[in-house]
């Protein structure tokens, strides 16, 4: 399987709201005190975002609306991103692109 | 077991656009705690409620609907069932909440104004005109509807000449502190929650409160608002003793709540994870946070004592 890379999906997810996950070094902790438990959440979701792999990240809706916003990833992330207010934006973002909102 | 997204969204968005709250309560419902202590109207200083305490019996009462349709082919009509509510408004006809559960959560609200004015606090109320914030919506994404719903509430406050606002949940303490000012810069109004005015102050406490109880942190107050302190002072000066849990103050656990409009089943699970840290550590505990208290109560399915702060520093400082 092949996938084209860009920078739009994230110009255009950020057009709507902060979204700074390009400082995330991938490192997992996030996803590994995540208590939803699901592998999309959060690390996998901002990569795939940052790479504009757009059929991805709209495959991945539900997991998007999944995340409770308790912000346990973001107290512990070692690269300060702003996890939940990605979240919120990419909310923002689905909200138009697949429910029409 | 999860309901259709775009359309449950649509719903909650139409109804604070349309009729000032996602769930729309009559106004006899969200007010009766006011009246009941006759509060004046208005003020410098008052107590606002964001109708966050007053949603949850029917927050209660619209999850059991939706994990018995989240399984079944009737969440297909989600979408009609948008339509038909930009007409008629449907959680009225829908969720019929217990009178008992409506007394309980004003109860809340009555024992903070209680506690403010045994402090010394002045304060007044909004009672029709005290409009829920739109947390919910701002969580989903919704901004739009957010705006609309934030510039109506500068305007009451506005015409109300209200300086200074009481919060009592986290939520709405969130929404007025942090997240109004960035939609409207001019929101210009002094937001504290109850548990910080009457942290700053010592506790009248008549004879001292016998037992033990853990300590369950609201995410919000902890990660968003940094209230983690407050809560601790004000219980250290009731006689219990408090343990934490595993997961305390800034490192707390979510009880689910936030899952409950799209993820039901989800978020009954993450609440008994939490349930089960709370008792390991004793076997009541106490919440600052109705979302919490209801959500946890419902997966402790009565294995764990819980209560609402509030209740108990009223008890406290004398019934």
């Amino acid at each position: 399987m092949t996938a084209v890379v860009g920078a739009e999906l994230a110009e255009a997810v950020g057009r709507l709201g902060p979204f700074d996950a390009a400082a995330c070094m991938n490192c997992g902790v996030c996803t590994a005190v995540c208590p939803m438990g699901i592998a999309w959440l959060p690390r996998r979701l901002q990569r795939a975002v940052v790479l504009g792999l757009e059929q991805e990240v709209v495959a991945a809706t539900e997991p998007v609306y999944a995340c409770l916003l308790c912000r346990l990833c973001e107290v512990s992330c070692p690269a300060g991103v702003h996890i939940t207010e990605n979240v919120r934006t990419l909310r923002r973002y689905l909200n138009r692109r697949v429910f029409g909102l | 077991m999860t309901l259709p997204i775009g359309p449950v969204i649509g719903i909650l968005a139409d109804n604070l656009r349309l009729r000032g709250s996602v769930l729309p309560i009559p106004a006899r419902r969200s007010t009766s705690w006011a009246r009941q202590l006759g509060l004046p109207v208005g003020g410098p200083t008052v107590l606002y409620s964001g109708q966050m305490v007053q949603l949850i019996p029917y927050i209660e009462a619209m999850v059991a609907i939706e994990e018995r349709l989240g399984g079944s082919p009737l969440a297909r009509l989600a979408p009609l069932g948008r339509r038909l509510n930009r007409v008629v408004s449907l959680v009225p006809l829908m969720a019929r909440p217990p009178g008992r559960a409506v007394a309980e959560y004003d109860r809340i609200l009555v024992d903070v104004a209680t506690l403010l004015s045994r402090a010394g606090v002045a304060f007044g109320a909004l009672y029709a005109d005290d409009l829920y914030t739109g947390a919910l919506a701002h969580d989903l994404g919704a901004d739009e509807a957010v705006a609309v719903q934030a510039r109506r509430i500068q305007q009451v406050l506005r015409r109300y000449k209200v300086r200074e606002v009481i919060t009592v949940d986290p939520h709405t303490t969130h929404m007025l502190r942090t997240v109004f000012p960035r939609i409207l810069p001019d929101f210009a109004v002094a937001v504290r929650s109850y548990l910080e005015v009457l942290a700053e102050r010592p506790l009248a406490v008549p004879a001292p409160l016998p037992g033990v109880r853990t300590l369950h942190d609201a995410c919000v107050f902890a990660r968003y608002e940094s209230v983690v302190e407050e809560p601790r002072r004000l219980l250290a000066q009731t006689g219990l003793r408090v343990l934490e849990p595993e997961a305390a103050g800034r490192l707390t656990e979510c009880c689910g709540g936030p899952a409950e409009s799209l993820f039901p089943a989800r978020a009954r699970a993450i609440a008994g994870q939490r349930v089960a840290q709370l008792r390991r550590a004793a076997p009541d505990a106490i919440t600052m946070c109705p979302l919490c208290l209801v959500n946890l109560r419902r997966a402790a399915d009565g294995a764990l004592g819980l209560e609402d702060i509030s209740s108990v520093l009223r008890r406290a400082t004398g019934g």
